[in-house]
């Protein structure tokens, strides 16, 4: 590679068209590199120790003293220009390299794996930790109890009486042996009897768990569902108390539209008793109201119950369904959906509801 | 309880138009949740129009049968068919081809004409049939909907009709009538009555109420009647199970004329079937007036009644025909042939009324609640007339709706009511609830006003005196319900209207917050869900081998657990003392719906019962237990920790370019176990485990450092994976969270960080191949001392250059002071004395 170009004689370096002709062949060498490799070659060529200027360079040794300074001025500018060329066309072949190499990096972001799965809460015990929030926000405690209950706390606590109808509708599972009073719970209300009989008044706290009745599954009905219950106990509460509060909890639920409406009804632990409707919106079919769930003042022999005196305190008590909350607020059409554990129900809704 | 609207017309002005669900929408206001609308029209559309068949051709066919070719007249004589349409004859007669032979030349019927629409969507027109051009149909009450005979057409002279022809039949069956079903809550006995929601639509609409009892001419006296005595020695809860019996005789009646169509339109459209016209009577009376009643054959009556319990061994066959032996708590009525009915839920066979009867001795009597509901429960005897005794009757109704039936029997059955009767049996005292002038204002949050009180109960049927500080208040005696001042601001409220309760937001007192055990199992839950396993919720429902299987470590021992005595299923009779079954359903289940690959997890109640199940009484409600008896039931209720289960098969994730999934193994189980203690700040000390639904080589056990074991963590056994159909290598891990709670620090003490520079050192151990690697690591710790900062493991190797039967453990030693730095000897110096721990224990020897 250090051989001159073919038939190229050495120029004179006093010979300015000669010398001049050199350079102009050896920048364009330079600019017609189209690789690194490619300059290299032509530096070889062009300004090697056997290239035509270096020859012509080492003859300005052999010249007389008066011509030395004019070669030396001729031949410095002429090598000068071609180490230009060739500084500037490395730089510009070095950059498109590099920006070569990254093109031939490119991938395929949508080919991208998932290298990390994503887990998934199921909604209704995100629901259920959503609904704690906001009661906690208010200051109220979460009281949680066992499910297998025995039956004063879950029926003669809560003034159902032995024989009444309202004791059978509530569907009971019974555990084994009948002598023993002992059951799943129907409702989180035995806890609301529990927290009377630990705790100290004023009491504020929700319930919130899992419930029991004997319904076969299907779409609306399944034996094991949530609730949430809250009990309040204080001096002087009323149904206007219960009211306030089920609207406020209700516009943290839906937001500040949310409207709720209480029809009368009945249960053994309270009195008066309502039922709770709330106003929904964006319901399917059209807005209408939807029945949410159950309330009333907690009736004085539940008071008694838990040894508080129904003349120096009053309460309230409410309940709704964590199942049927989802159902309307997430247009969740069919309960067995909520039971069934395929992963793609709850995948669907990840850490949130 | 549905509510036919024309009977509803009766007693309430009810505005021409309303529909039921017009009627609905009130009665929601005073507490009735809407049902149902129970329309005969909207599934049977006219023409329908009575006709007389003409003339009557029988056509035997090729196929045996025989038809009438029928020519029937649907338009009076002399008069224009005004009706027009495909199929209508303007001549004023059809010719019809009929299937049923029940009917003669000159019969009226009920003829449906083409464009009629009949239930199921049935569409009447003219068609070719049997050579002839069938224009309609002569209908059966099945095909009108109004009844299940289809043995013959109806023919409506025998159902005591003779209409002019052309007639509108659905008028003339009373079939535009209409119901409204609404849900009658189990305090409101009186509300499964036409009487008691009339009156409640009144208090709902403002318009006016007749009470239908005020209609009946009953004499206030009876004496004379069939002998009854009340005779009961062993009342329930010391009230007598029968305190009121009016008996009324009505004789020369005919049992078998027909049940005019108004009454059995009003029954039918109020759930009841007709069955003949005594049992007919007595149903109307009792969804009239709320009372039921009991006819008997008085021809079948042998000596006086007695109203008594049952003794041992007595026997009663029932109406339906089943022979029930009786319980001695049984409220019964008995003759001088012994029991002749179960008070208040069935008669016996012996004295039922018959179409030969023609004596009929009507009891309208006042039951028991308590006792009525035991019978019913004890002889799965649910009837409309336990239904109201159960949830209390009118005490004061009883001779009313016995006039009421006599005055019916002898209207529609051609009976003469006898002068004389019987009526025994003591009014319950009238109590007085005390309702201080201010209570229902504050336990409501209305002012209301005095106005509002009083015309709230009085317009209940209420007694109200003023008193000192407030009133005296005397329920109406059908409201049994209304005890106490809170009941009597309840229907001051709903009478006033619930929705002009105010909302006022009561302020709670400071909280604390969520509890430590709440924040540690949301935490928990939170970080199973983020290292990518799926929540789910599985019923804790098992079967007693599940339980066997997995609530236990030891193959062959029966777990202890709870038996439902009414489970959904028999074969998951139990509740669940593991997590595991549950969750592998659940992984099946998803494995059938395409999933293969999957990290589920539960957190759930598991239930333990232990030596004391329960108490075998039950103290009474309204009073708060002594301290022995409450503890006595706290105690009793079986322990019920909270439990954390994973399950996973398949592999970790998808397939994808330039990823290889990996499969999920017995480490990855133990991983997640970890991670739960992790998160709880709870250390898990891990050893090999042996429980029967793991592999006997792949399963750790896991423990607290107390020792106290917590849990499983590894793969599946095989055999039990094959069993359940499960895939090959799935792993799983169970673990007692509330024991993690339990453990974790109430308060973290904090370390000294050291800056001083660390002094590593790797070890490799040669030890036999059954050591477990943790406890070579723990006397590794324990040899190094205080310099030690920590210990790892980072290989184990096997094979070339190893003994057979030996293994050798790679550690990484860690070692720092607190206070300089340390120098190699040092260093080594602690390495040294680790590894001389380790040969003690367990014969180690370096490499």
């Amino acid at each position: 590679m250090t051989e001159t170009l073919p038939g190229a004689a050495v120029p004179n370096p006093l010979d300015e068209a000669a010398i001049t002709a050199a350079v102009d062949q050896a920048v364009a060498a330079i600019a017609a590199a189209s690789t690194l490799d490619e300059l290299k070659a032509v530096r070889l060529a062009h300004a090697g120790e056997k290239s035509a200027l270096s020859l012509a360079n080492r003859e300005i040794g052999g010249l007389p003293k008066d011509q030395k300074a004019a070669a030396g001025k001729l031949m410095g500018a002429s090598r000068g220009r071609v180490n230009k060329a060739l500084a500037d066309r490395t730089v510009e072949l070095e950059a498109e390299n590099d920006a070569r190499i990254l093109v031939e990096e490119t991938v395929d972001v949508t080919a991208a794996p998932r290298r990390r799965r994503a887990g998934a809460r199921h909604p209704l015990s995100t629901l259920q930790d959503r609904v704690a929030d906001i009661f906690v926000g208010m200051g109220w405690e979460i009281a949680e109890g066992p499910e297998v209950e025995s039956e004063w706390f879950n029926f003669d606590a809560l003034n159902f009486k032995p024989d009444h109808p309202a004791r059978e509708m509530q569907d009971t599972f019974f555990v084994e042996p009948p002598e023993a009073h002992l059951l799943m719970r129907t409702h989180t209300s035995p806890v609301q009897v529990r927290s009377m009989l630990e705790r100290e008044v004023p009491i504020y706290v929700l319930c919130p768990g899992k419930v029991f009745r004997t319904d076969e599954l299907d779409a609306t009905h399944t034996p094991v569902f949530h609730q949430f219950e809250g009990l309040a106990i204080d001096k002087r509460l009323s149904m206007a108390d219960l009211r306030g509060t089920l609207e406020h909890f209700a516009r943290q639920m839906f937001g500040d539209e949310a409207q709720i409406r209480l029809r009368p009804n009945y249960f053994p632990f309270t009195e008066p008793s309502a039922e709770l409707d709330i106003w929904h919106p964006g319901a399917k079919g059209g807005p209408r109201w939807i029945e949410w769930g159950g309330c009333g003042m907690v009736n004085p022999n539940v008071l008694r119950a838990a040894g508080i005196d129904p003349d120096v305190y009053s309460g309230f008590a409410f309940g709704m369904g964590i199942e049927r909350t989802l159902m309307f607020r997430n247009e969740v059409g069919d309960m067995r959906d909520m039971i069934e554990g395929d992963v793609r129900f709850s995948e669907h809704f990840g850490m949130e509801i | 309880m549905r509510i036919p609207l024309s009977w509803l017309r009766e007693f309430a002005a009810v505005p021409a138009g309303a529909t039921a669900e017009d009627v609905m929408a009130e009665l929601v206001k005073v507490g009735f949740e809407e049902e149902a609308v129970h329309r005969p029209a909207d599934a049977l559309q006219g023409p329908v129009v009575v006709g007389q068949v003409l003339s009557l051709v029988k056509e035997p066919q090729s196929n045996g049968k025989t038809i009438n070719w029928c020519q029937v007249r649907v338009v009076p004589e002399g008069q224009q068919q005004t009706l027009t349409g495909d199929g209508i004859d303007p001549s004023g007669v059809q010719g019809i081809i009929c299937g049923a032979h029940n009917f003669v030349e000159g019969d009226k019927v009920v003829v449906t004409l083409p464009g009629a629409v009949l239930p199921g969507d049935f569409r009447i027109s003219a068609r070719k049939t049997y050579g002839h051009l069938s224009a309609g149909m002569i209908a059966s009450v099945r095909e009108l909907g109004i009844g299940e005979d289809h043995d013959g057409i109806l023919v409506l002279s025998r159902i005591g009709l003779d209409p002019e022809i052309g007639t509108d039949a659905m008028e003339l069956l009373d079939l535009y009538d209409q119901a409204a079903e609404i849900n009658v809550t189990p305090d409101r006995g009186y509300a499964f009555s036409i009487r008691g929601v009339a009156r409640e639509y009144a208090h709902a609409t403002g318009t006016t109420f007749t009470d239908p009892a005020s209609r009946v001419q009953a004499p206030a006296e009876l004496s004379g009647g069939y002998g009854v005595k009340l005779n009961d020695d062993a009342p329930i809860y010391g009230k007598a199970g029968c305190d009121r019996f009016v008996a009324r005789t009505v004789r020369g009646i005919d049992a078998t004329r027909p049940t005019p169509p108004w009454m059995s339109s009003r029954l039918r459209l109020a759930g009841i079937r007709s069955i003949s016209l005594p049992v007919d009577i007595s149903n109307y009376v009792m969804l009239e007036l709320g009372q039921p009643l009991h006819f008997y054959d008085q021809d079948k009556l042998s000596g006086e009644i007695v109203v008594r319990r049952a003794v041992t061994g007595e026997k009663l066959k029932t109406l339906d025909g089943k022979e029930r032996t009786l319980d001695v708590e049984d409220l019964l009525i008995t003759d001088g042939s012994g029991p002749i009915g179960v008070a208040g839920v069935m008669g016996g066979a012996a004295t039922e009324v018959s179409d030969a009867t023609s004596t009929i001795l009507i009891e309208a009597a006042h039951f028991e609640e308590v006792s009525i509901a035991r019978s019913r429960r004890r002889h799965k005897l649910p009837s409309e007339a336990s239904k109201r005794f159960e949830r209390g009757v009118d005490w004061h109704v009883a001779h009313v709706a016995a006039q009421r039936a006599v005055d019916l029997l002898v209207e529609l059955a051609g009976g003469t009511a006898a002068a004389e009767g019987t009526d025994v049996g003591t009014a319950p005292d009238a109590v007085a609830v005390e309702l201080p002038a201010a209570f229902a204002a504050e336990r409501i949050g209305i002012d209301f006003t005095e106005d509002q009180i009083l015309t709230s109960l009085k317009d209940l049927g209420a007694v109200v005196e003023t008193t000192d500080g407030g009133y005296s208040v005397t329920a109406p005696s059908w409201r049994t319900d209304l005890e106490t001042k809170e009941d009597l601001s309840e229907e001051i409220a709903r009478l006033v209207g619930y929705d002009k309760i105010p909302a006022t937001l009561p302020v709670a007192p400071p909280g604390r917050g969520l509890t430590r055990v709440q924040q540690q199992r949301r935490r928990l839950v939170q970080a199973l869900a983020d290292a990518g396993l799926t929540e789910v919720l599985a019923y804790p429902f098992v079967s007693k081998a599940a339980n066997d299987t997995f609530g236990v470590p030891a193959a062959g021992t029966e777990r202890k657990a709870l038996k439902l005595a009414n489970p959904i299923s028999e074969e998951h009779g139990y509740l669940r003392t593991s997590i595991l079954p549950g969750l592998i359903e659940v992984a099946k289940r998803n494995h059938s719906r395409g999933f293969r690959d999957l990290a589920l997890f539960e957190t759930g109640l598991v239930f333990l019962p232990g030596a004391t199940l329960g108490t075998s009484t039950i103290p009474p409600l309204g009073a708060k237990p002594s301290e022995d008896v409450l503890d006595a039931l706290y105690d009793g209720v079986p322990e019920q920790p909270l439990y954390l289960a994973a399950v996973l098969t398949g592999h970790d994730s998808p397939a994808a370019p330039a990823h290889t999934p990996r499969a999920w193994d017995w480490a990855d189980a133990l991983d997640i176990a970890r991670l739960a203690g992790d998160v709880l700040g709870v250390e898990l000390v891990v050893g090999q485990g042996q429980h029967q639904a793991f592999h006997p080589g792949r399963a750790a056990q896991l423990a607290l450092r107390s020792g106290e074991v917590v849990g499983y963590a590894g793969e599946l056994h095989p055999k039990l994976l094959a069993a359940h159909d499960m895939p090959a290598r799935s792993v799983a891990l169970e673990l007692n969270v509330d024991a993690l709670f339990d453990a974790a620090a109430d308060v973290i003490v904090a370390r000294h960080i050291s800056s001083y520079p660390v002094a590593t050192q790797d070890v490799a151990l040669v030890v036999a191949a059954d050591v477990a690697a943790d406890e070579v690591l723990a006397a590794l710790r324990g040899g190094a001392g205080e310099l030690l900062e920590e210990v790892s493991l980072f290989d184990v190797y096997a094979g070339k250059g190893i003994e057979e039967g030996k293994k050798s453990l790679a550690f990484n030693l860690r070692f720092r002071a607190d206070d300089r730095t340390l120098t190699a000897d040092e260093a080594s110096a602690a390495r040294d004395s680790a590894v001389a721990a380790a040969h003690e224990r367990f014969g180690a020897v370096q490499r």
